[in-house]
């Protein structure tokens, strides 16, 4: 428990509150969502429409909803954890039963004035809840089984039901995320270690299982699985993306190509490439230096979350600050090694640089509450 | 729950130990990223910078040539047409505005249209070829070629487009295509990458859409060496795709023809169907619209007017329209008694004009009662209260089971869009569907066609088919894909007993033949071609009406069921005239009309129709002999 056992009274109040706010961070994260402008510009042949206006307005509204959850207590935010995780299960429950079909998938309820995407929603609210729960259990008993299998429920409900829609990607994020996060708390390194052996077993189980009745996987998934173990195969169906990939990145060289002058991208060799596949743009144009300076800002991020967390005497806001980093972090540490032709190609987007509304207004609130546990630490 | 400090500070110890862990792994994983970063494009820069110089070579995908649709004879009803459009690149015109004024005076061009064409070039990359004009005639195509030192930027291409040159004949048969819509891609699980070509049609109603899969064909492959800026240089080398496969309906143009040319000012359907094979020979609904306009998109001039007809055009009614089959149902009921040994086609029953039915009066649309009748009499003159008698020993369910077997209430799966199932209620449907229970009085409604009881056109042709031959006939509207000949799909006998079939078809022969029967007047006099049948008249609402005092919508429908020749069935039609009145009346007629251009497969002789009605027949021949269908086919278009 957490919060009462420090003084509450020399937390700023008030709209004074702006002015405890992780700059730093905000400067970040602001830097990084230009090169997404940028990048959206130039792909769209240099023209602010269809994507680089929307881009930016969606990233102003993102701002301001970041301060507006900076506000409120994090405490406040802890109290709304486990509810804030029900909605997303019932949410997900709801797609599967009258979710429209969007791209091969289901993955968005239409709520009439936004296409709510409760994947999205989920990255949060597992991490709140799970750090909500961690908060409140006594440390000694963490690594107690029974309370080690509560939390892994409580990621494998929201896992399996994304996995149905199916996005597998997103899937594999969740999990990944969950698994960060229990490991944060200080669950014993042994669960780790079992289930990793596990998972190695089950993925050769997975692969045995293929053409046969009881295929565990969507065919189009283990034909991303085939062309990523060997894109050659069929350059011009699935292995198309991770070649043209490649290649677009590969061309720009130390200092690229120029703004404007990719022309991989420019004359449509490469697909998606204002959504996923943005950062080979952008590694085309601006080259290695580009490409690092990205990362490099990227990478800022992170060792200013996990210096926020460690400073934070509260549990609560430790956990949370962390698991938005790794979870911030295994978006674009995927969509890197997807682009880069290191993993296969799952629909993840480069965080706050390509070009989508749900995510990146997700990615806002769950920086929002990075500065609302920031602003609110126990002094 | 309070907890000490020491333990506070010892669980945040772990918590930062962890952190760095965790932490550090992430920076090791971006090293990591970076290291690979590196290594693709420093180290092997180079080797992808010649990769990215022979992406130069593009590779596009040609659309597959669609197959085309005929008639049982061949006649064409579908076809693809090459269609120009204009195009402009913005790179190389330099100044829009200037050139496509230019362009305008050469070709027609609508101010809306210049003003969608320059918004449209400012929003797309630069590069990129964007249509100014669609379907241009050839005369325009070499006004821009002559003239094109002028007109920077500005080329003709050269499309395909699809035709019917059929018209409104096969709108209903045939459907129509369109261009893809983002519902369309949202409908389907992993599309077909030539979806995304632009200006790409697809199949939207019925055999076009149903059968999509065959008519499409599979994409070519063309590999293309273009320019810095995209433009295609010359073409290295192509893969043909495979065009999609050509259709042959069972239907009969020259029919078809006729018939929508018979049906002509009503709201009404036509089915005929072959008694051996199944065949559709005729699938008529009237009104019908010219497929040809909605190609490349409809004005809302053309429409409108089709979306507020009261006529309902754009429905197929002989497959969408489900209607009470009135007393073309009352074989139905007979059979259910007869074949469950209630009764015998011998067997009389005493019609006083109504029924009591639990305290409610059913009345027979004789008042003054037909006296005794058998199945026969009773079928020859519509008597109702033998129908009312006959349900009430028998039961609904059995009704409903007999007419599934000839089926009603079926679902029949054939390449038209919105195939209706109908309805043969059951106690159990309706407790289902309505939460009540099922009276005594629903069962005597439904034994006369009415209340519950819903069938389509089509369904009531595959009855009739279905009991003139006593074997189950099934309803098949593609005749041979690509010249390979389609299995019928059933054909076993009904397993019922041959001489109650016997007799029920005599008794439909009475119908048409004996003086006293309901469709008398609508017989047919030659030799070897007579015809059995039924009339039928639904009600539209549950009171007796006079058809000529009530506004249209009140009116009864007029239902035809029938086969002919009587003793060796080929053709079985069932004709459904909306609010058309008396089923003997207004349907009949028109059955037999088409009837005998089947059989005499064209203008019937005059021979074939009883002396007192040649007259008019010979008038009505006339006015039929050259109606054509409405169909838009421009003109310019097939020159190449």
């Amino acid at each position: 428990m957490s919060y009462l056992e420090y003084t509450v009274k020399s937390v700023p109040t008030g709209l004074r509150k702006i002015l405890y706010l992780n700059w730093p961070l905000v400067l970040l994260l602001i830097a990084v969502a230009s090169f997404g402008f940028l990048m959206l510009y130039s792909v769209a042949g240099g023209g602010y429409s269809p994507w680089a206006e929307p881009q930016m307005k969606r990233f102003g509204v993102g701002l301001v909803l970041m301060i507006a959850v900076a506000l409120v207590p994090i405490w406040m935010w802890r109290n709304l954890a486990g509810l804030g995780y029900a909605i997303s299960v019932l949410l997900l429950f709801g797609v599967e039963f009258f979710g429209a079909v969007g791209m091969g998938a289901q993955r968005w309820i239409d709520l009439g004035f936004i296409r709510l995407q409760p994947s999205e929603l989920t990255k949060i609210t597992l991490v709140m809840f799970l750090a909500a729960y961690y908060d409140w259990l006594p440390a000694k008993k963490t690594s107690h089984p029974l309370w080690v299998l509560l939390p892994v429920v409580i990621i494998l409900v929201p896992t399996a039901l994304v996995l149905t829609q199916p996005d597998l990607g997103t899937a594999i994020l969740l999990l990944a995320a969950g698994g960060g996060l229990m490991f944060l708390a200080g669950v014993h390194w042994a669960y780790f270690a079992t289930v990793i052996a596990g998972g190695v077993g089950l993925v050769t189980t997975v692969f045995q299982s293929r053409g046969t009745p009881w295929q565990m996987l969507q065919d189009y998934q283990f034909r991303r699985i085939d062309t990523f173990l060997d894109p050659s195969t069929d350059p011009l169906g699935a292995g198309y993306h991770i070649t043209q990939s490649k290649i677009a990145l590969g061309s720009g060289g130390w200092t690229g190509r120029g703004f404007m002058q990719g022309t991989q991208s420019r004359l449509n060799f490469l697909p998606e490439k204002h959504t996923d596949f943005i950062f080979t743009t952008l590694a085309e144009e601006f080259g290695f230096i580009g490409g690092m300076s990205l990362l490099l800002l990227y990478s800022l991020i992170i060792v200013f979350c996990v210096i926020s967390a460690v400073l934070n005497k509260d549990r609560f806001s430790s956990l949370l600050i962390l698991g938005i980093a790794f979870n911030f972090f295994l978006f674009f540490a995927v969509n890197m090694s997807m682009v880069m032709g290191l993993a296969p190609v799952v629909g993840v987007p480069l965080p706050l640089v390509s070009y989508g509304g749900s995510a990146m207004l997700v990615l806002m609130i769950a920086f929002g509450l990075v500065q609302s546990a920031h602003v609110h630490r126990p002094r | 729950m309070r907890r000490s400090r020491a333990e506070t500070d010892a669980n945040h110890l772990k918590l930062s130990r962890r952190a760095a862990l965790l932490g550090g792994a992430q920076l090791l994983f971006m090293g990591a990223l970076a290291a690979r970063m590196r290594h693709l494009q420093v180290d092997q820069a180079d080797q992808f910078r010649l990769l990215a110089e022979e992406n130069r070579i593009n590779i596009r995908l040609i659309p597959p040539k669609r197959g085309e649709i005929f008639d049982r004879n061949g006649v064409q009803l579908a076809q693809n047409v090459p269609s120009y459009r204009i195009v402009m690149v913005r790179e190389d015109a330099g100044d829009v505005r200037e050139v496509m004024t230019r362009l305008a005076v050469l070709i027609d061009l609508s101010p809306e249209q210049m003003e969608n064409g320059i918004a449209e070039l400012e929003r797309s990359a630069p590069f990129l070829p964007v249509t100014i004009a669609e379907d241009v005639s050839w005369d325009a195509v070499s006004a821009v070629s002559v003239n094109a030192p002028a007109l920077p930027g500005v080329s003709p291409e050269v499309g395909s487009t699809r035709v019917y040159p059929r018209g409104s004949d096969f709108a209903h048969v045939v459907g129509r295509v369109g261009r893809v819509s983002q519902k369309d891609l949202d409908a389907l699980e992993d599309p077909d990458a030539v979806l995304r070509i632009p200006r790409f049609q697809i199949g939207k109603i019925n055999v076009e859409a149903r059968e999509e899969a065959l008519l499409r064909g599979v994409a070519g492959t063309k590999q293309v060496e273009v320019n810095a800026t995209g433009r295609v240089m010359r073409e290295l080398s192509r893969r043909e795709g495979q065009s999609g496969a050509d259709l042959q309906l069972t239907l009969d143009a020259k029919l078809q023809n006729y018939v929508q040319a018979r049906l002509m000012g009503e709201s009404a359907a036509v089915v005929m169907i072959d008694c051996e094979k199944g065949d559709i020979i005729a699938n008529s609904s009237a009104p019908s619209y010219d497929p040809n306009l909605f190609i490349g998109g409809i004005s809302s001039r053309d429409y409108d007017p089709l979306l507020v007809d009261k006529y309902r055009p754009l429905v197929n009614k002989t497959v969408q329209g489900a209607y009470p089959p009135g007393s073309t149902f009352k074989m139905m009921t007979a059979m259910a008694a007869i074949e469950a040994g209630i009764i015998g086609p011998d067997e009389t029953v005493y019609c006083p004009g109504h029924l009591e039915v639990g305290g409610r009066r059913f009345h027979c649309w004789k008042r003054s009662g037909h006296g005794w009748v058998d199945l026969e009499t009773s079928l020859k003159r519509s008597c109702d209260v033998y129908y009312y008698d006959l349900a009430l020993k028998v039961g609904i369910e059995k009704i409903s089971a007999m007419s599934n077997r000839f089926g009603l209430g079926i679902r029949h799966d054939l390449a038209l869009s919105s195939v209706n199932s109908g309805l043969t209620p059951t106690k159990e449907w309706k407790l289902r569907n309505r939460a009540e229970q099922w009276v005594i009085g629903d069962t005597v409604n439904a034994s006369i066609g009415q209340g519950f009881m819903l069938a389509s056109p089509m369904q009531l042709a595959v009855m009739t088919a279905r009991l003139a031959t006593g074997r189950e006939v099934t309803p098949r509207l593609i005749k041979s894909v690509n010249g390979i000949e389609q299995p019928i799909k059933g054909n076993a006998r009904l397993d019922m007993n041959e001489n109650n079939l016997r007799k029920m078809r005599k008794s439909m022969y009475a119908v048409v033949n004996d003086r006293r029967g309901t469709a008398y007047r609508s017989r047919i006099i030659a030799d070897g071609m007579r015809m059995a049948g039924k009339t039928g008249t639904s009600q539209v609402r549950s009171v007796v009406v006079n058809n000529s005092e009530v506004p249209w919508e009140q009116r009864d429908h007029a239902l035809f069921v029938g086969y002919a020749p009587y003793d060796n069935p080929r053709y079985a039609v069932s004709v459904l005239i909306e609010h058309g009145g008396g089923g003997s009346t207004a349907a009949a007629p028109v059955a037999r009309d088409v009837m005998l251009q089947a059989l005499y497969e064209g203008e019937p002789p005059l021979e074939a129709y009883p002396t007192a009605d040649r007259g008019r027949i010979e008038t009505l021949q006339r006015e039929l002999r050259d109606v054509q269908p409405e169909a838009q086919v421009k003109k310019g278009k097939d020159q190449a």
